[in-house]
């Protein structure tokens, strides 16, 4: 993580001393403002992972998300029982998935990659084409500038997910269930001759994984204005890259909330730092991610052989 | 004693696995305030009566009943809640956590608001180790520290909770002998305390200092239960193997002179490791390695097999140098390490008896070249019968042995590549005293064979029936070589052990 702290700063660096205006606070908080669905749902993957799972649904949850929130605000739906109905679908499929992985004894893999193809396919079954977001509530949000000290200003959907992370964080430090997510990540046979709800902590991570994705949906709504079947194809790969690159393992039972925090930041500078170049093409972010986290596992697996 | 109503009863407890009848129609109670053994074999059925117990798996048929209400547990959780704490016999705890948060974990401290108060889990959990006479950093990460640090971290997480019935499965497998006395103190005030305590342990010494009655079983089946102070040694012994042991001689009763020096470590050592040592080890020798726990007997193992780097001196082996960087390269040298940490290191679950057993040769041929099936089937039943690994079906999946036929397994991999220098961390943990000996024997015929082997032990008694030799370590250093005559026993050792200065 603390390597992850560090290339950010370099990077930030390296970008204010090659780029004119680059290095300006309003330039972190556009990284904010533009990934603040991926931070989100990059929150909710690290339970997941940190329990030695993975979830590969997310992606097309948050994709999901968008359409239906588009399709029922067109229906005339009020703006809130719209984002209800949307939490409360996230948490009923990220719940569903995850009890059948339990309950089932089915790798996460399968299951939450069954789950991206039926959250897709229903996008579909709600339309093929995007559907635009004309709601005032939602086009409020979308537009209202916080203003902050000195000219720099973040979206209410950065407030959102700043919000969502420290809970997040809370709840993983200072409660039982995280911790009990920690454990299960550690040794699930271990956590369950300890006495502890290992079944009730794996649907859990799920649920909640579930229910990032779906409110990551109705931010990336607020900021596409639109609800679409393409929306957030392949973000799953970015958020799971976030949380690897902030330091979290794979294999489950070590990592922050904070280097998932400065994972997406990372990937977020990164899209700054081509998009400044001008000259790139927006593929080389993914070679870049692609590079990155490479190295990122190859630091992790060299770490944990000399801790060992 | 015998006067008080039983906390715990479990009558005609029967559990089939697939292809074994681990329990059948067994009873057995336990009285509040006493300390009662469960003893048997390898394989007899103790772990599993007690995962049956608490939930871990589902009985066939029998009742169970905690303070004479019926009770039918659906995992760990519900045993503990309702006062039955368990520390199972593989240490099951989470490395990745802190020592603090292993003992606490589920069962933290919070303020009103659900809060975990970090301060306080911190604070107690070095309050419990203390009582175990541990002063350890409890907000390091438990993997930092060894395997008897661990089985004391889960002792102390189990002795913690207010329970009526505490459940010790081989506790003292990898504890050192102050250590032991420092549980049983602790077992001791527990039971004044009127805590029921289910003791399981292959120390027979042990079971006599501490368990006022012991219950026997052989094969699934019970054989009776006694009081300790009415059962001798001997019979205790013929009820579990169900034959007389034949008297434990001395195997190697004199020092005898080598003369072709295998392995030499000269002024071998490594910082904060080990102090510099040097060693030699003769062909056809046995050198046992004794001292206490973190004297450096696995540090030593570790340098001679390259799993560690030395920082000073050399290794020659048939007399030239040779620098082991690896495991690999050691292994090129026909050196093998059986290591006492055998879950983690050593089996695979999943695989079956016999593919663990061939493993390391496999490795060491190459996978281009498989080893015929024949040749397999020669090799895996004549150590499955040497070793007396039961169930003796090389088909089993290893997670389905019990804790002692696993680790007879591990040893019996090591074994199988004939090596030139076999080193054995630990080897009899956790193994009955019928397979004990059997084990010796073997080591002893091998060695009679030509291989040498370093036995590392914390059983003395182990170390000089074996041995030809024996170096002392002391605080990281070698301090003294001795040879095994007759002047030596276990009390001279003892003594160099503990510092009385022993000369050379
Ligand atoms: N999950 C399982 N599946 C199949 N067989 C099993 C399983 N667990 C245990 N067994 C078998 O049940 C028998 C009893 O095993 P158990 O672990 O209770 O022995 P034990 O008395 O604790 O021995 P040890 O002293 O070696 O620990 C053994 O034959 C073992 O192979
Ligand atoms: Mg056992």
């Amino acid at each position: 993580m603390l390597v992850t702290a560090g290339l950010f700063a370099a990077m930030f660096v390296a970008g204010g001393v090659r780029y004119e205006g680059f290095a300006t606070g309003q330039i972190v908080l556009n990284v904010f403002i533009d990934n603040g669905f991926l931070l989100v749902v990059a929150v909710g993957l690290t339970f997941v992972i940190l329990t030695g799972g993975i979830d590969l649904s997310v992606g097309a949850v948050v994709a999901l998300s968008t359409m239906v929130s588009a399709s029922l605000l067109q229906a005339g739906w009020p703006w809130w029982a719209v984002i209800a109905l949307v939490l409360a679908m996230g948490v009923v499929l990220g719940g569903g998935m995850g009890a059948i992985i339990h309950f089932f004894g089915i790798q996460p893999f399968i299951v939450t990659l069954a789950g991206m193809f039926l959250a897709r396919g229903l996008c579909y079954t709600i339309g093929t084409d995007s559907i635009p977001i004309t709601d005032p509530a939602f086009t409020a949000f979308a537009q209202t500038r916080i203003d902050l000290f000195a000219d720099l200003w973040i979206s209410p959907s950065v407030l959102i997910a700043v919000a969502v992370v420290l809970v997040a964080a809370y709840v993983l430090h200072y409660t039982r269930f995280g911790r009990a997510v920690y454990a299960t990540g550690g040794s699930e046979q271990s956590a369950l001759l300890m006495g502890l709800p290992v079944a009730r902590t794996k649907i859990t991570v799920y649920t909640v994984s579930g229910l990032c994705s779906a409110l990551g949906g109705v931010l990336l709504a607020f900021y596409m204005l639109s609800g679409y079947g393409l929306h957030a194809v392949g973000m799953e790969l970015d958020a799971i890259a976030a949380v690897v690159i902030g330091g979290t393992l794979l294999t489950g039972g070590s990592g922050y909330l904070l280097g998932t925090v400065l994972g997406v930041l990372v990937l977020g500078l990164i899209q700054t730092v081509i998009s400044f170049e001008g000259t790139l093409s927006s593929w080389w972010t993914k070679i870049f991610i692609g590079a990155l986290l490479l190295v990122f596992i190859l630091l992790q697996r060299l770490m944990s052989r000399r801790g060992a | 004693m015998t006067a008080s109503t039983p906390v715990l009863t479990m009558t005609g407890i029967s559990k089939q696995f697939p292809g074994v009848k681990a329990l059948d129609g067994v009873d057995f109670r336990l009285l509040p305030g006493e300390v009662h053994a469960l003893m048997g074999e390898n394989g007899a059925g103790k772990s599993t009566l007690i995962k049956v117990l608490t939930g871990v798996h589902d009985i066939d048929e029998g009742r169970i009943e905690l303070d004479g209400a019926r009770v039918a547990f659906t995992g760990p959780l519900a045993a503990q809640q309702a006062g039955i704490s368990t520390v199972y016999q593989e240490v099951n705890l989470c490395t990745n956590l802190s020592v603090a948060e292993n003992i606490f974990i589920g069962r933290e401290p919070r303020d009103r608001w659900g809060r975990i108060r970090w301060k306080e889990v911190r604070r107690r959990a070095a309050g419990i180790l203390a009582r175990l006479d541990l002063d350890i950093d409890v907000t390091a990460s438990l993997s930092a520290y060894s395997l008897a640090v661990q089985q004391l971290v889960a002792i102390a997480r189990a002795i913690d909770v207010q329970a009526k019935v505490l459940i010790l499965d081989e506790p003292t497998s990898s504890l050192d002998a102050g250590e032991v006395q420092q549980l049983f103190r602790v077992m001791r005030r527990l039971k004044d305390d009127g805590i029921a305590i289910l003791f399981v342990s292959h120390f027979l010494d042990q079971i006599y200092e501490i368990s006022d009655r012991m219950t026997i079983l052989r094969n699934g089946r019970l054989v009776g239960e006694y009081l300790t102070k009415e059962l001798p040694q001997v019979e205790l012994v013929a009820k579990m193997i169900g034959q007389e042991l034949a008297e434990l001689e001395r195997l190697h009763g004199t020092a005898k002179v080598f003369d072709r020096p295998l392995v030499e470590a000269r002024e071998l050592g490594r910082a904060g490791a080990i102090e510099p040592f040097t060693l030699t080890i003769h062909e056809g020798e046995v050198v046992g390695l004794a001292g206490l726990l973190g004297s450096g007997r696995t540090e030593i193992a570790r340098l001679l097999f390259g799993a560690d780097h030395a920082s000073t001196g050399e290794i020659a082996i048939g007399g030239t140098p040779q620098p082991l960087r690896t495991p690999r390269a050691a292994m090129s040298h026909k050196i093998a390490f059986c290591s006492e940490n055998r879950r983690s290191e050593g089996l695979i679950p999943d695989l079956t008896v016999r593919e663990n057993l061939v493993l390391a040769l496999q490795a060491a041929r190459g996978w281009t070249r498989p080893l015929p099936r024949s040749r397999q089937d020669e090799l895996v039943s004549r150590y499955v019968a040497a070793l007396n690994i039961r169930p003796a079906d090389p088909d089993q999946l290893i997670r389905n042995l019990s804790g002692g036929n696993q680790q007879k397994v591990l040893l019996a991999r090591w074994l199988i590549l004939e090596p030139r220098l076999l080193i054995l961390d630990e080897p009899t943990r956790g193994i009955d005293v019928g397979a004990k000996a059997e084990i010796q024997r073997l080591v002893a015929e091998l060695s009679g064979g030509g291989m040498a082997v370093l036995f590392i032990s914390a059983e003395l008694e182990e170390v000089l029936r074996l041995s030809h030799r024996v170096a002392v370590l002391r605080d990281r250093r070698l301090v003294a070589e001795l040879d095994n005559d007759d002047r030596l026993t276990t009390e001279s050792l003892m003594e160099t052990i503990a510092g009385g200065g022993h000369p050379a």
